[in-house]
């Protein structure tokens, strides 16, 4: 395998998130029965670390991205942001979500530009900051454009740019290219990753797509069925940009494949076979 | 960049092709229109039915036109037109605005404040089923025969489906766009303003596109029975001295002029949601 000098453990050191001992219970009203949902995640996410988070679908893997963003409490646990207990949303934490939740009565212009208005930045300023964030995530032109105009991998940068432009400590990603083709998809993990590159932040990228998370991690928390455990973090140690179809890249996505297979198989006993998630 | 979304300009040209489709769609568009026209004139001149009763659409038009631009004084049908309708107009602008104002208010309220809902929609859900020409003895009793009974029925009338549709459209608010919203920072007491209220407007103008046919129905309601002036005062006035002519004019004047507002609305509607079109 690949040696490449990654600064991890001086990663590790500088931690900016710390979950410790996380555990999340839904009442599921209909059946009148408790749903662990998460059970006991310690996890430490390094200053500029790409974290993916890869599971089978209701793991919890979403759960666990809603409470670092402050959408949801934990029951029980505890998850820091640079030392300070996470409470609420905030612009410090940006978040892209799988289905945009863009303003589609906003222009692409004014979507970016929400956070910052609505956080009363000073509008030259503001001017200069979306104007550079819109330049940088490869949009500039379609600044006037409504949300309902662009198609879905436009849609998402915008998603991304609006999450960047508030300069957030952390970048969290909810299964962000899930629904974009197969193209649109290799050409978006290339733009996250060049616009991660450049802004050098910490983030964190849900998904359930093997080849995704290798791409893209630094390291890959690989979860089990619910009730979400992390069963295992495996380090990439693989240059970027990473080769999808090298040796090296193919060795551990058969590695994390198998970790899964047993992962997905409880998953679809514990359903009978029914769609979830 | 790569990936590049075109979008093809709109085209302004008139090639001879679009000139044909379009004079055959207007053409086809008409049909319907003429044929009910020319029945109607068939009707009357050919005597299928009593002419007193139903005069021919020429008689109509032209007694419409000496009611509108005939010299006034020369009788109570002759130059009297814009002062009624203009009476009418008043009326249902009034009414309406005061529907909108609150019905919006109060639908907003209702829509994203649960203990406002749970206080105001029981009131609304009593109150609605009444129809409102039911209410026409007790406004005429309170406000008297006078412009107050109009203003009170057509506002109440439009108001219902104003608060209806804007409560179901406010509490209908995706709520990843909320979540978006609080991610980016936005202090608590913006997000009506800034998220809701935007994301609720589509059902607003439903029911403001509803509240205005509405006010023009309810305008006739109350000319007809709480007031003495306008259309309706006038379609009334003119039964007893069995103007049919009159009576015509009076109900194509009232379309006319329930279709232009609607026309408005829709025209201030396309502005206000540019952004959702072909949604």
């Amino acid at each position: 395998m690949n040696q490449v000098v990654t600064p991890a453990a001086l990663r590790q050191q500088q931690s900016r998130i710390v979950v410790r001992g996380l555990r999340k219970h839904f009442i599921d009203i209909s059946r009148r029965e408790q749903i662990v949902a998460l059970d006991g995640i310690d996890l430490e996410i390094g200053d500029d670390e790409f974290l993916t988070i890869l599971g089978p679908s209701g793991c919890g893997k979403t759960t666990l991205l809603n409470i670092v963003a402050g959408f949801d409490q934990a029951t029980s646990g505890d998850v820091r942001l640079d030392g300070e207990a996470i409470l609420k949303p905030g612009p410090d934490r940006g978040v892209v979500f799988q289905e945009y939740a863009l303003f589609p009565w906003l222009t692409v212009e004014q979507n970016i530009e929400f956070g910052l208005r609505e956080r009363r930045v000073a509008k030259a300023q503001r001017r200069t900051r979306v104007r550079d964030q819109i330049a940088s995530v490869g949009l500039s032109g379609f600044e006037r454009r409504y949300p309902q105009e662009l198609s879905g991998g436009m849609r998402q940068r915008v998603a991304i740019a609006r999450a960047l432009v508030n300069d957030p400590k952390i970048l969290l990603l909810d299964e962000p290219f899930a629904a974009l083709d197969a193209q649109t998809r290799t050409l978006m993990q290339q733009e996250l990753l060049r616009v991660w590159s450049a802004a050098r932040r910490t983030a964190i990228f849900i998904t359930h797509n093997i080849e995704e998370a290798i791409l893209l991690g630094d390291r890959i928390v690989v979860m089990t069925a619910r009730p979400g455990r992390i069963k295992e973090i495996v380090t990439v140690n693989l240059p970027r940009p990473r080769d999808v179809t090298s040796a090296d890249f193919n060795e551990t996505r058969r590695r994390i494949g198998l970790m899964l297979e047993s992962e997905v198989q409880a998953t679809f006993v514990a359903t009978q076979g029914n769609a979830v998630d | 960049m790569v990936s590049v979304v075109s979008i093809p300009a709109r085209r302004n040209s008139w090639d001879s092709a679009r000139i044909v489709a379009s004079a055959n769609l207007v053409g086809r568009r008409f049909i319907g229109p003429l044929v009910v026209l020319l029945l109607w004139h068939l009707a009357s001149t050919l005597q299928w039915v009593d002419p007193r009763f139903v005069p021919s659409p020429l008689t109509v038009l032209h007694s419409l036109w000496i009611w509108m631009f005939g010299p006034a004084g020369a009788g109570p049908y002759s130059g009297t037109w814009f002062l009624h309708a203009g009476n009418s107009a008043y009326r249902v602008l009034i009414g309406f605005l005061a529907a909108a104002a609150a019905g919006v208010v109060i639908g907003c309220l209702i829509g994203w404040f649960k203990v406002m809902s749970d206080l105001l929609d029981p009131v609304i859900q009593i109150v609605r089923p009444i129809p409102i020409t039911a209410w026409v003895p007790f406004a005429v009793i309170f406000f008297g025969i006078r412009d107050g009974s109009a203003f009170f029925l057509i506002a109440l009338g439009a108001f219902f489906p104003i608060v209806v549709n804007t409560a179901a459209g406010v509490a209908a608010t995706p709520k990843l766009l909320v979540r978006a919203a609080r991610m980016l920072g936005i202090r608590s007491y913006m997000l009506l303003p800034r998220v809701v209220i935007p994301s609720a407007m589509p059902s607003i103008f439903t029911g403001l596109r509803l509240g205005i046919g509405l006010a023009w129905v309810l305008v006739i309601v109350a000319e007809m029975m709480a007031v003495k002036s306008g259309l309706g005062f006038a379609m009334w006035d003119a039964y007893y001295f069995l103007r049919l002519d009159i009576i015509i004019a009076a109900m194509l004047s009232v379309g006319a002029l329930g279709f232009f507002s609607d026309l408005i609305i829709r025209f201030i509607g396309r502005w206000v949601l540019r952004w959702s079109r072909g949604l």
